[in-house]
């Protein structure tokens, strides 16, 4: 089971870098011109560059050449920043992790218990208020959320920095919250109609029924319901966090903030291949891992998968 | 004042009065059935009496417990203290009332952690939950399993444990065995029986199935529309009914037909004779097919003539239904051969045509498409056997349908009308065997008589071959010439249906028949 999802994954990931670097090569736009900016081209720089990135090579002989280094543990240097990419990616790996993992953990921590309540008053104020909530949070795009939360918690009411990442884990923590709520609104929102749905199912279902008939107390009902609506939450949820991994590239953004985010989206602009390529890998690899772990989940949750997945 | 006093002055829901007014009490130790068919209010009235009435719909009257008075109108707070202890409500399905992702021992410990009105030593409650397994006489060990890895008579034993866990003055029992194979109903309630009258508790019985209460109840209430039509000593209603609504239930009950003549047997005493002579229009050899490691059909051998109706029975994971599956190329078996009209058949549902076989599913409420008229569904049929749309109305007519249900949508008719109409599906590319796979078990007993009437009606008619699955020893009885039964994927016994259900040879057929007829005292004072 698990080899055929490795080797799977590593087709996936052999087709994507294909498909980003001829891409990438279509794209317009030049490198040479980039790296000389204003500086006159004369034809012997223009040479130099050339020769130095290869970039004469028939296009096959580039890919190959990349491919060879990435096996070899090489994921090559990147042209902009001139250092090497596995470099430029951990020094902003971490600031993006924080980001995500902060985002989630707001989207849970709001969206999961207000789903409860309002399944468990369903057409109650608490219901209508976050329905409309969760409208205006998936419907609003993460750029304008960051917009407006800049203006009114940074500008107006000066209580968040505007930009940058912080120094130390304490700063940085508070340099992350505006970014991070930014994310979690949508998140939020997905989460809350899924906890909403899942939990109406359940609460409708004969063991709930059969659980109050014998007089089993509510609080202890709706835990019952919610280990059950958990199998389709987290199955969700982590369904969810690939989505976190567009958002993080606005919310960077919008936020100045130095993390994979923004490194993308320079390297893009720049066509600096070697970065984007492994980017573009890191994330296809990420999202493989999630959905995994969201298997692995479902099975730690439903006892009945377990044994199917024993017997077969 | 000890014991159960009920008085419902109504039940309303949201499209007008439901249920009318209706008292009756239960001495302590005593139990009462309510018959009636579904839409009769009989489930209302039970989930009146415990609070919980689906949303818009809403009871008054007093229920008494004791003495204590406990008005059903009461706020869900009020009743959670009256839940429990005074009265516990025991569910249909064991398949859904247990949580599938909790162990049975906890479900069983939150009642009594309920009772208690506080958390309990882990070592008190291990010892309790064995004594509670142990009642319902299941080992301890069956605290540690998930309900999914116990059949469904033991997941009904844990909830009857989880339910009478708070030791209640009143236990209603919801229909507690329709969802069981037949062997397993006369031990649950044989079971409820035996704990209602040590416990001194007083029952009240749901059941549709008037044969299902002979000797286990002291008295019985039978219920149409919403009213009390007849009410009694449970043996006196049964023998000598004064309502005739309640004659009609004694005689469409096909439990407790299962003595009578069957009109052929009077005839020609076995049907197969009529079709000896014919050469099989299928027939199925040696039939294996596996699903993972499991082996489900391990060699079955089955031929069905044309004009003849095969039964097969079994309990549910025998393998009767995969066999039907593999027979009409839904599944594809793995070994064996599968024959019709002289010509093999391969696996799969390429190599059949839609004029070769037709099936009929169980529950005609999720076999036809919601969205769809009558009308739309049964021409989308006569165009896969390549027959006109103006033919609707003559198949509406053949299965005793009115014109005008062509323009209806399904949610608009009943279920035995449903069924017809499913019926009329299979048969609009004019089949030569129709499959049908419990194609009764989802519709009340009378409406299942007029199904298998029609059916028999069709077969007559028409000269098809009819394969009729069933768990249901009295509806094949009812239906079938030859009868096939199935265990573990093997065929114990075959034979004619008159020598198989009335002298079985095997052991298990025999478990199958005893268990069908219920067994118990009184049994001949009907029939």
């Amino acid at each position: 089971m698990l080899a055929v999802r490795v080797l799977g994954t590593a087709a996936i990931l052999f087709v994507l870098s294909i498909i980003v670097f001829s891409m990438l090569h279509l794209a317009p736009g030049d490198l040479v011109k980039t790296l000389l900016g204003t500086r006159p081209a004369s034809p012997e720089a223009v040479a130099a560059i050339r020769e130095q990135y290869h970039l004469d090579d028939p296009l096959p002989v580039q890919y190959l050449r990349w491919l060879g280094g990435v096996l070899s543990g090489d994921f090559g240097e990147s042209i902009r920043l001139q250092t090497s990419v596995s470099d430029a990616i951990a020094a902003r790996l971490g600031l993006t992790l924080a980001l995500c993992g902060l985002a989630f953990a707001i989207a849970l921590a709001v969206g999961i218990p207000l789903g409860v309540q309002s399944a468990v008053r369903a057409g109650g104020v608490l219901d209508r208020a976050g329905t409309t909530l969760g409208v205006i949070g998936l419907s609003a795009p993460t750029f304008a959320v960051g917009l407006l939360l800049l203006y009114v918690f940074a500008y107006y009411l000066p209580i968040f920095p505007v930009y940058g990442g912080g120094r130390g884990p304490l700063d940085t923590l508070y340099h992350l919250v505006l970014p991070a709520v930014t994310l979690a609104a949508g998140l939020g929102a997905i989460v809350l109609k899924l906890t909403r749905t899942a939990m109406l199912r359940e609460l409708d279902a004969d063991y709930v029924t059969s659980a109050r008939a014998r007089g089993i107390p509510e609080s202890r009902t709706r835990r019952l319901a919610l280990r059950n609506a958990a199998i389709p939450i987290v199955t969700g949820a982590s369904l969810l966090l690939t989505f976190l991994v567009g958002g993080t590239v606005l919310a960077e953004t919008t936020y100045a903030l130095p993390g994979l985010g923004t490194l993308l989206q320079d390297s893009v602009l720049f066509k600096d291949l070697a970065v984007v390529q492994a980017l573009t890998l890191l994330v296809a690899l990420v999202i493989a891992m999630i959905a995994l772990l969201a298997d692995l989940a479902y099975l730690m949750l439903d006892p009945r998968v377990r044994d199917q997945g024993g017997a077969a | 004042m000890t014991g159960i006093e009920v008085a419902i002055d109504g039940i309303d829901g949201p499209a007008g009065p439901m249920v009318a007014a209706v008292a009756f009490g239960i001495e302590p130790g005593a139990s009462l059935a309510l018959i009636g068919e579904s839409g009769s209010g009989k489930t209302l009235t039970a989930k009146s009496l415990v609070g919980l009435l689906p949303g818009g719909f809403g009871a008054r009257g007093v229920l008494r417990v004791d003495g204590r008075a406990h008005p059903l109108d009461a706020t869900d707070a009020a009743w959670r203290r009256v839940r429990g202890r005074e009265v516990s409500l025991l569910l249909q399905d064991p398949f859904t009332s247990l949580s599938p992702v909790h162990r049975c021992g906890p479900q069983i410990a939150w009642t009594l952690e309920a009772k208690a009105g506080r958390r309990l030593p882990k070592r008190e409650l291990d010892l309790a939950v064995a004594k509670r397994l142990a009642e319902v006489n299941l080992p301890a060990r069956v605290a540690r399993a998930y309900p999914h890895e116990l059949s469904g008579g033991m997941r009904q034993r844990v909830a009857i444990a989880a339910a009478l866990a708070s030791d209640p003055r009143l236990l209603i029992a919801d229909e507690p065995t329709t969802a069981l194979d037949a062997s397993n109903q006369a031990e649950i309630l044989d079971l409820l029986r035996q704990l209602q009258l040590e416990r001194g508790m007083a029952m009240l019985l749901i059941s549709h199935d008037l044969g299902l209460v002979r000797g286990r109840t002291d008295d019985v209430l039978v219920m149409r529309h919403g009213e009390v039509v007849e009410r009694g000593a449970t043996a006196t209603v049964l023998s000598s009914p004064e309502h005739a609504y309640t004659r009609a239930l004694i005689a469409a009950d096909p439990v407790l037909a299962l003595d009578a003549e069957r009109p052929d047997d009077a005839l020609g005493n076995d049907a197969d004779l009529g079709v000896a002579g014919r050469a099989p229009l299928i027939s199925a050899t040696g039939v294996v097919k596996r699903f993972g490691l499991r082996t489900v059909l391990d060699g079955v051998d089955l031929s069905i003539a044309p004009g003849q109706v095969v039964g097969v029975v079994g309990e549910s994971g025998s393998g009767k239904s995969t066999l039907a599956r593999c027979i009409a190329g839904l599944e594809r078996e793995d070994g064996g051969s599968i024959v019709f009209d002289g010509r093999p058949l391969a696996p799969g549902r390429r190599s059949r045509t839609p004029e070769q076989m037709q099936i009929v599913f169980q529950d005609p409420y999720s076999s036809l498409n919601p969205m769809m008229t009558i009308g739309a569904i049964l021409r989308e049929a006569l165009g896969v056997g390549g027959r006109r749309p103006d033919e609707v109305p003559a198949m509406l007519e053949l299965v005793g349908l009115p014109a005008d249900a062509a323009a209806k949508r399904p949610a608009q008719l009943s279920g035995g009308q449903r069924q017809r109409v499913a019926i009329a599906r299979a048969l609009a590319p004019r089949p030569r065997l129709l499959i049908c796979d419990e194609s009764v078990s989802a519709l009340d007993v009378q409406v299942q008589a007029q199904i298998l009437d029609l059916l028999g009606r069709l077969r007559d008619e028409l000269d098809i071959a009819i394969l009729f699955i069933s768990h249901d020893l009295a509806v094949v009885r009812r239906i079938a010439d030859t009868v096939t039964v199935v265990w573990q994927g093997h065929v114990v016994e075959h034979g004619s249906c008159a020598q198989v259900l009335d002298q079985p040879s095997e052991d298990y057929t025999k478990l199958l028949v005893a268990a069908a007829r219920r067994d118990t005292t009184g049994r001949t004072t009907v029939a």
